[in-house]
C-alpha cells in the first residue's frame, strides 16, 4: 500500500478531493480549529475592548473597527472562496468544489451583513449619517444581494448538479464586484476612508490598534474556516441522504 | 466600570455592534451544528434501513429546512 508521500502532487490532490477522505480529515481537524477559533476570538475581544486605546479623533467608537473591518474582509474573502470554488466546480467538475462554494455562501453573507450594520453604527456618530449611497457602501450592499441571490438559486433548483452550475455562473459574474469594492474608495469620492492596513507603504495605523485588529481578523478567519468545514460535512451528508432516498424509492 | 460601559458617550453605537456580531456568529454556528447533526442522523437511519417512513422523492434537500 503506497503512502501519501509516494503519490504525485496531482494524485494527492485527487485523494484529498475524495469526499470520504474529506470527512475523515475534517473530523480530526474540526475540534482543533474550533478551539483555536475560540481562543483567538476571546483574545481579540479582550484586546479590542480593554487593552487598546481610544482614538484621538474618534474616541471609543474606534472599537467598532475591530468588528467592522474583519467582517468586511471576511465578506470579500468569503466571496473569493465561493467564486474560486465555482471555477473549480465548472472547469474540473471537482466533487468537493461545488460543496465548498455552497457552504461558504451563508458565512460570507453573515459577515457582509455584519459589515453593513456595524458600518452604519459607526457612521452615525462619526459621519452624522446611518447610510449614504456612495461607492463603497453601495458595492457592499450589492455583495450582500449577490450572496442572497446565490443562496436563493441553490434553494430553488431541485437537482443539485443543475443548481450548482447555475449558482457557479452567478458567483463568477458577481465576482467583478470584489475589485470594485476594494478600489471603490480610490476610484470614487466617498465618505469612507481609504485602506489603512493593506497599503503599499505599510499599515497607517498605530500598533496598539493594529494588534487587536489583526488578532480579531485571524479569529474571524478561523471562525470562517471552522464553519466552512462543518457546513461542508453537513452538505456531503445531505447529498448522501438524498441519494439514499432516491435509491429507496426506485426499488 | 460605569465609564467602561458608557464608552465615552458612544455606548449606543459600540455595544450594539459587538452584541450583533456575537448574536450573528453564535447563531450561525449553532445553526450549522444543528444542520450537521440532523443530516448525520438522517444518513445513519437510512443506512441502517430503519427509516420506514417513505419520504417525498426528487426534492431538493434545501427546501426541507
Amino acid at each position: 500500500m503506497a503512502g501519501m508521500s509516494e503519490l504525485t502532487a496531482s494524485q494527492r490532490f485527487q485523494a484529498f478531493a475524495n469526499p470520504a477522505r474529506f470527512m475523515a480529515l475534517s473530523d480530526r481537524l474540526l475540534p482543533l480549529s474550533a478551539v483555536v477559533t475560540a481562543l483567538l476570538l476571546a483574545a481579540g475581544l479582550y484586546l479590542s475592548l480593554f487593552a487598546s486605546p481610544a482614538d484621538y479623533q474618534q474616541g471609543e467608537t474606534v472599537r467598532i473597527m475591530y468588528i467592522h473591518v474583519p467582517s468586511a474582509w471576511l465578506a470579500m474573502f468569503g466571496y473569493m472562496v465561493m467564486a474560486g470554488a465555482s471555477v473549480v466546480a465548472l472547469v474540473f467538475r471537482h466533487p468537493l468544489a461545488d460543496i465548498a462554494a455552497k457552504s461558504a455562501a451563508p458565512i460570507g453573507a453573515a459577515f457582509t451583513f455584519l459589515a453593513l450594520v456595524t458600518g452604519s453604527l459607526w457612521g452615525r456618530p462619526m459621519w452624522g449619517t446611518w447610510w449614504v449611497w456612495d461607492a463603497r457602501l453601495t458595492s457592499m450592499l450589492i455583495l450582500f444581494f449577490l450572496y442572497l441571490g446565490y443562496m436563493a438559486l441553490w434553494a430553488t433548483i431541485e437537482e443539485p448538479v443543475r443548481a450548482g452550475r447555475a449558482a457557479a455562473v452567478l458567483a463568477l459574474v458577481g465576482s467583478i464586484n470584489v475589485p470594485i469594492i476594494h478600489y471603490s474608495v480610490v476610484w470614487w469620492n466617498t465618505l469612507h476612508q481609504p485602506a489603512s492596513v493593506f497599503r503599499i507603504d505599510g499599515p497607517a495605523i498605530a500598533t496598539s490598534m493594529l494588534m487587536p485588529l489583526l488578532i480579531m481578523a485571524l479569529g474571524f478567519t478561523l471562525f470562517f474556516v471552522t464553519l466552512l468545514l462543518l457546513r461542508m460535512r453537513a452538505e456531503i451528508l445531505r447529498r448522501r441522504v438524498r441519494v439514499l432516498r432516491l435509491a429507496r424509492t426506485e426499488r | 466600570m460605569a465609564a467602561f460601559f458608557d464608552m465615552g458617550g458612544y455606548a449606543a453605537f459600540v455595544w450594539p455592534a459587538y452584541g450583533l456580531a456575537v448574536i450573528v456568529m453564535i447563531g450561525l454556528a449553532l445553526q450549522s451544528v444543528a444542520d450537521f447533526r440532523m443530516q448525520r442522523k438522517l444518513a445513519r437511519e437510512l443506512e441502517a434501513g430503519r427509516s420506514a417512513r417513505p419520504r417525498a422523492p426528487m426534492r431538493n434537500p434545501d427546501s426541507e429546512a
